[in-house]
């Protein structure tokens, strides 16, 4: 099995169902000629064409508007934004149209896409290249918001997506773009969309993450083990639209104790909305309030100071301890 | 050359065939069969009755608020009798005349403005989209549609229509200038209207004609009077044929005016003046049609009251088809999703065990009528 960092992964999706499907089409700036400003979309041109691989001119809400469109004439295209925070140009098409077809048409006409964009701070990126806005598009009904945590995970669930027959956000975490390699078996395989994944199991405590925080919140388990004989359990959402209740709320069951990581700020974000789950399902098992650790109500700084705002391990440690203690 | 006035190749011609007394221009005038001529004049005489019910519906508050057509209706149907059943239609939302002659029911319309979703759902074998609220943004739908239809290599092409205020919106503009990029099978029509409700055309944009937008985007354009259906027929076989053949998109500004209100929550008296209204109102479409098929000696006075006896029977029958609709309280729920989520699930639960005790939602705030 070969050794991939998540670009390639991501990357040899693609080019898997370019090559099943004639219909799947990738389109966005600078994914031709230029391979993608991160090169996610290596090779596309190369192999497919110009027709099928299709560097598009500087228009967000062109790329998405223009993506629904080829979706309910039968393709299956894949948009890329540039960056997350240059998706919000998009975001009239998306909330507007790619989310609402099936309700506003009765199912009659459907919009199976797939729009893509690098995620997140910590790759010292300037500004607006660095936000997370998957609480945004959580909220709306209709789309599916995927984040993938390791190469392995991220070609499967990119695989899942494209199979879709509703519109998924798939937000790429660039901060461990090339982190890390991971084997990826050599057959396509898929995961479930909106299943979480237990990515350490544990007793003692459950620490909820996703996308790059999730390495903060495993190094932090590591660092509970160690030095305080903590036993935390860690799921990995994976999506956080269709958010998979059930797996959180069996393991808070479990352990009593809930922690959430993530780097996106905290006001109405989905770790607030994990909380509601929480509580609403499992209240009495809880033996300590649950903690939220966080991005914070601020816009991210510019990048000479991001990693103050986004989780690392000792805080995720720090409030494992307050909520171990209580 | 250190300065000269530049060239540009890109043109704009403007066109009229039938005046507003029914004088037609013989040398332009196009051969259509007698039958497609009464079709369409049926086509536009249903569209004004229909309007005519729906107003009446809404002031009794048997359907919501409802945005008339009258004298638009040959700046819409003009180019739908241009294309077939396997192009797309994309509308904006003052283009009934076209979807009845596309084969929208009546009632089916009826039903998106009495606030029901089957309203919206295309009748099966066409490739319409619904009528579209965010103005400007089905430019883009369309484009991405004449994308794919390039891209799969049909003989497809796309007509879509937007309104004069609907060109400032940036959708307008991105989805023009992807369409001359691709070269797409695109044919985009501007019902320029006038009116953006209180905003008159001369203060939507400082462009001369909104035509000759097109001249940017790289591709030609007509500025038609979209009043005079022949003119409209004209410009659009020419702009269908076009993008059939691979020549790409083209922009049709058709000049009409809305006779009516904007919608039936507006009062234009507000910011229109009544004799810019009347100056109007022999200019209608539907007179010029008719006295251009009596001359013809296709129709008369007789056959027309008839006409519309048969269409007024027809809009009895619709009414009562919409009127007689039930939706499921509660199936909201299952078109979010192919399949439903377990949270959906869960919801869906709980609102129909609240109103499966015989409770009846009631709003403290609900639109009270004074």
């Amino acid at each position: 099995m070969p050794q991939m960092t998540m670009v390639q992964a991501i990357n040899l999706a693609m080019k898997e169902a370019m090559r099943e499907d004639p219909n799947v089409v990738v389109l966005g700036q600078d994914v031709g000629q230029d391979e993608g400003v991160f090169r996610v979309t290596e090779g596309l041109l190369k192999e497919f064409g110009p027709e099928r691989c299709i560097d598009t001119p500087l228009a967000e809400a062109a790329i998405a508007g223009g993506t629904i469109g080829m979706a309910l004439a039968g393709m299956k295209p894949i948009c890329e934004m540039q960056f997350d925070g240059f998706s919000y140009q998009s975001l009239h098409q998306i909330e507007g149209h790619a989310r609402r077809f099936r309700n506003r048409t009765r199912g009659r006409l459907t919009v199976p896409m797939v729009m893509r964009f690098p995620y997140g701070g910590g790759i010292r990126a300037i500004e607006h290249h660095s936000e997370a806005p998957e609480a945004t598009y959580a909220h709306w009904a209709g789309l599916k918001v995927v984040l993938p945590s390791s190469p392995r995970n991220a070609r499967a669930l990119l695989r899942a997506a494209i199979l879709d027959p509703d519109p998924v956000i798939y937000m790429e975490p660039k901060a461990i773009y090339r982190a890390f390699r991971e084997e990826v078996p050599e057959a396509p395989e898929t995961m479930p969309i909106g299943k979480a994944r237990i990515a350490r199991a544990g007793k003692d405590m459950t620490i909820i993450s996703y996308a790059a925080s999730l390495r903060a919140a495993l190094e932090a388990a590591e660092t509970l083990e160690e030095e305080h004989r903590i036993d935390a359990e860690v799921i990995d959402l994976l999506s956080v639209s269709p958010l998979d209740s059930d797996t959180i709320n069996a393991s808070v069951r479990k352990t009593g104790r809930a922690v959430i990581v993530h780097e996106a700020p905290r006001h109405c974000s989905v770790s607030g909305e994990i909380v509601a789950r929480i509580v609403e399902e499992s209240l009495l098992y809880l033996e300590a309030p649950i903690k939220r650790v966080t991005g914070f109500d601020t816009a991210i700084p510019f990048f000479a100071n991001e990693l103050t705002y986004i989780p690392d391990a000792g805080r995720v440690v720090k409030a494992a301890l307050e909520t171990a203690r209580f | 050359m250190p300065r000269e006035t530049m060239t540009i190749p890109q043109k704009v011609e403007s066109i009229r065939i039938l005046s507003p007394d029914g004088t037609v221009d013989k040398k332009l005038e196009p051969k259509l069969p007698d039958e497609d001529l009464l079709g369409l004049h049926k086509t536009m005489l249903s569209s004004r009755l229909f309007d005519e019910r729906c107003f009446m519906l809404q002031r009794q508050g048997r359907i919501g608020t409802y945005g008339p057509t009258k004298g638009q209706e040959a700046a819409s149907l003009g180019f739908a009798y241009c294309i077939n059943n396997n192009d797309w239609f994309v509308p904006a939302f003052r283009e009934t005349a076209a979807m009845l002659y596309r084969g929208w029911p009546m009632s089916t319309i009826m039903l998106w403005w009495g606030g029901h979703e089957i309203g919206a759902t295309p009748p099966k074998g066409l490739n319409d989209l619904p009528i579209c609220v965010p103005v400007s943004s089905q430019c883009q739908l369309a484009m991405g549609i004449s994308w794919a239809q390039k891209l799969k290599k049909t003989k497809d092409v796309t007509l879509v229509f937007v309104g004069d205020g609907g060109t400032s919106e940036g959708d307008f503009h991105e989805a023009m200038n992807f369409a001359g990029v691709y070269k797409l099978p695109l044919v985009q029509i501007i019902q320029n209207n006038q009116w953006a409700i209180s905003i008159p055309r001369h203060a939507q944009t400082a462009s001369p004609t909104i035509a000759q937008k097109a001249i940017a985007y790289g591709f030609d354009a007509f500025q038609v009077d979209g009043n005079d259906i022949l003119a409209c027929i004209v410009a659009g076989q020419e702009a269908v044929k076009k993008a059939r053949e691979g020549g790409g998109p083209t922009i049709i500004e058709a000049i009409t005016y809305r006779l009516g209100v904007h919608t039936t929550a507006d009062d234009p008296k507000k910011y229109r003046k009544d004799d810019e209204v009347k100056e109007w109102e022999p200019k209608d479409p539907l007179i010029r049609f008719k006295a251009y098929l009596e001359k013809k000696k296709l129709l008369t006075d007789a056959v027309e009251t008839k006409l519309r006896e048969e269409i007024r029977l027809k809009l009895d029958e619709a009414t009562a088809v919409a009127e007689g609709y039930r939706a499921s309280k509660t199936d909201f729920f299952e078109y979010v999703y192919a399949e439903m989520t377990p949270e959906l699930r869960k919801q869906k639960a709980e609102l129909e065990e609240y109103l499966a005790h015989g409770a009846k939602p009631s709003h403290a705030n609900e639109l009270s009528r004074v």
